[in-house]
């Protein structure tokens, strides 16, 4: 293609704005980017040689230190896992032998991976089309871009937190246990609804970043020949978009699934699925449990179950789900089309 | 079916046939214009061009009055009256800023998208006032082709069912739009190269035939008038040149708006040329007239490369 310019905009690279919680992907050596072989250090003053030499030793060093933490967790994890961990319910115990499985906080994992997004998807990816392709009137837009910038940085204890706060309210007792007219407030619907905060920031930055890196005039063409705005952003924007927002959901269930506070505070942390009430499904999701966090939590040498077998092959689990969504990520995000 | 069809537009008849069956363009012949060069133009004026003088059929299609655009305080167009005729091919060329784009966005109310632009005058589109006319409705019939070959994410059928469509619809369904599609196709003159494998993504043909796919979709929506910005600037020549010869065939069904910084190429292709200044429409006439025996000293100037 002649028109290929060097400067061309690749789709959906490098949108991803926040690293998921394990390292992973190991950093490229934060080097200058050299033209070729020929423009050599060589020539270059020493101060700027020493600067070089000290970027290559810490990025070289910061590969090392992932490296290590993912070939250990993995070795640890592949020693201690066994098929049928995935199948056993988890139990009391204090031997190894005794303490069964993590299939209930492996499932806990995936049901609260699946309606947090539920939550957070749908919501993030209207915020992140209407921030980018409408944003009127503009004061509405600045807030919510702040607001979201907000829920971005803040800690997500300080969810869990109010969580609790929101959850043990009489007007939402019907999504929680209640006992002698007291709202426990804990249970897959509060932890779902508190954990897809921690989400919505990365698929709102991310549906943002991928609209506005599609160019104006693609737009225009679709105006030109008499689409609406609406009928743009459906049919033209939000398909050469799709990338990036894949990018942002996927980044989003990382959070979702790395993290422990709003576990502990809002599920429970119960080493088993509690139901609440008789109906089958629904008792599930309105009684408490907990996910891999918590149960390598509560395993850890530090925790009160203090299992490190169970820690280390469950942890091993974990991580590999999150390998598992960066590599879909890297993929995603290199499927991306470009205009020239 | 009646959404296969775009909304119905007052098509003036130029021949006796129906004005609804296309015959497939005819080559533009390449002529060399009598009389040899002209002392004092530029050199090319004695060089081929893709046909000969103006059509004899150019009927009125839009007529721009006293065109005054602003962005913000800044005015971009200066009181610009012209018509624009079907039939023929009209070029506007002039250094970088000097208005010419914005006077072609203003023709499909693009301009509008600009939130500090203001205007003042009238655009006429067979006419009625463009200022009364639906946004949509009147882009649907003053299409428009850019700079940059930029076909819809979707493969190469899709890109110009899309036009066909209602809006956001899927529907009516690809069988029902077969016939349109081919047309538009035909009519941009990549029907032959992709006629094998509709269903290629668009993004992946050469830049080229991405720039005809994007002529196709302007002419999907069977315009009266086609606006075209730098349409082969980031083109190859050969590109350029299939380009050129397709535009010059179109001029016999739709008005043709070309904005180019190639003065060349609005040599070999144009009918009329208007020369835009800082604004202001200094010259327009037939384009031997403004590139053999310009009346302006700046048009003089500017097509002699002196300056722009």
């Amino acid at each position: 293609m002649g028109g290929e310019a060097a400067d061309e905009a690749v789709w959906g690279a490098g949108v991803s704005t926040v690293a998921p919680p394990p390292p992973t992907a190991p950093p490229p050596a934060p080097a200058p980017a050299r033209r070729s072989a020929r423009d050599s250090s060589a020539s270059w003053r020493w101060t700027d040689r020493l600067g070089l030499a000290f970027a290559w030793f810490l990025g070289l060093t910061f590969l090392a230190v992932t490296a290590a933490i993912v070939i250990y967790m993995m070795v640890q994890g592949i020693r201690y896992v066994r098929p049928e961990l995935f199948v056993t319910h988890p139990a009391a115990g204090v031997t190894e032998r005794e303490s069964g499985g993590f299939l209930d906080p492996l499932l806990g994992t995936v049901i609260v991976a699946l309606m947090a997004m539920a939550i957070a998807f749908p919501l993030g990816l209207s915020i992140g089309v209407w921030l980018s392709e409408f944003g009127r009137p503009s004061w509405l837009a600045r807030v919510t871009e702040s607001t979201i910038e907000m829920l971005a940085g803040s800690p997500s204890i300080v969810f869990a937190l109010f969580g609790t706060l929101i959850f043990e309210q009489g007007a939402l007792a019907f999504l929680s246990r209640t006992n002698d007219g007291v709202v426990y407030g804990r249970s897959f619907f509060a932890a779902a609804a508190m954990l897809s905060l921690i989400a919505l920031p990365l698929i709102v930055a991310n549906v943002r970043e991928g609209l506005q890196a599609i160019p104006g005039h693609v737009r225009e063409a679709s105006y030109a020949v008499g689409k609406t705005r609406i009928a743009t952003t459906r049919r033209v924007l939000l398909p050469a978009a799709r990338p990036s927002v894949v990018t942002g959901a996927m980044l989003g269930v990382g959070r979702i699934i790395g993290d422990t506070a709003i576990i502990v505070i809002l599920l429970g942390a119960t080493l088993r699925f509690t139901e609440a009430g008789d109906v089958p499904l629904l008792g599930t999701l309105k009684g408490t449990g907990s996910t891999l966090t918590t149960f390598v939590y509560a395993n850890a040498p530090t925790g009160e179950i203090n299992q490190p077998e169970k820690a280390f092959a469950a942890g091993f689990v974990l991580l590999s789900m999150v390998l598992a969504l960066n590599f879909a990520v890297d993929v995603a995000a290199r499927r991306g089309r470009r205009w020239s | 079916m009646s959404t296969a069809t775009p909304p119905p537009v007052r098509r003036l008849p130029l021949t006796g046939t129906d004005a609804q069956v296309i015959e497939p363009a005819e080559q533009p012949t390449v002529v060399m214009p009598a009389g040899g060069a002209v002392p004092g133009a530029p050199s090319f004026v004695s060089a081929p061009r893709r046909k000969i003088g103006s059509s004899p059929l150019a009927v009125d299609r839009m007529h721009v009055e006293q065109l005054s655009i602003a962005y913000g305080s800044k005015l971009a167009v200066k009181e610009v009256s012209l018509p624009i005729r079907q039939g023929e091919v009209l070029a506007l060329i002039g250094p970088s800023g000097c208005g010419k784009t914005t006077l072609l966005r203003s023709l499909n109310r693009l301009t509008e998208l600009t939130k500090t632009a203001s205007m003042k005058g009238r655009i006429l589109l067979d006419g009625e006032d463009i200022a009364t006319l639906e946004p949509t409705a009147l882009r649907r019939r003053v299409t428009m082709v850019f700079q940059q070959p930029n076909p819809f994410p979707m493969s190469v059928f899709d890109n110009v069912a899309y036009v066909l469509r209602e809006q956001a619809s899927r529907r009516p369904r690809k069988a029902a739009l077969q016939g349109a599609v081919r047309s538009a196709l035909e009519r941009a003159g990549l029907y032959d190269e992709v006629a094998g494998d509709l269903a290629h993504p668009a993004l992946r043909l050469s830049g080229g035939q991405q720039q005809r796919l994007c002529i196709a979709r302007a002419l999907a929506a069977d315009p009266e008038v086609l606006l075209l910005d730098e349409p082969c600037s980031a083109l190859d020549p050969a590109s350029t040149q299939r380009i050129e010869e397709l535009i010059v065939a179109l001029r016999e069904q739709v008005a043709v708006v070309i904005v180019t910084h190639n003065l060349q190429q609005a040599y070999r292709i144009a009918d009329r040329v208007g020369f835009m200044y800082l604004g202001e429409l200094v010259e327009f006439g037939p384009a031997e007239q403004v590139f053999g025996s310009p009346r302006e000293a700046r048009t003089k100037e500017y097509v002699s490369g002196g300056f722009g």
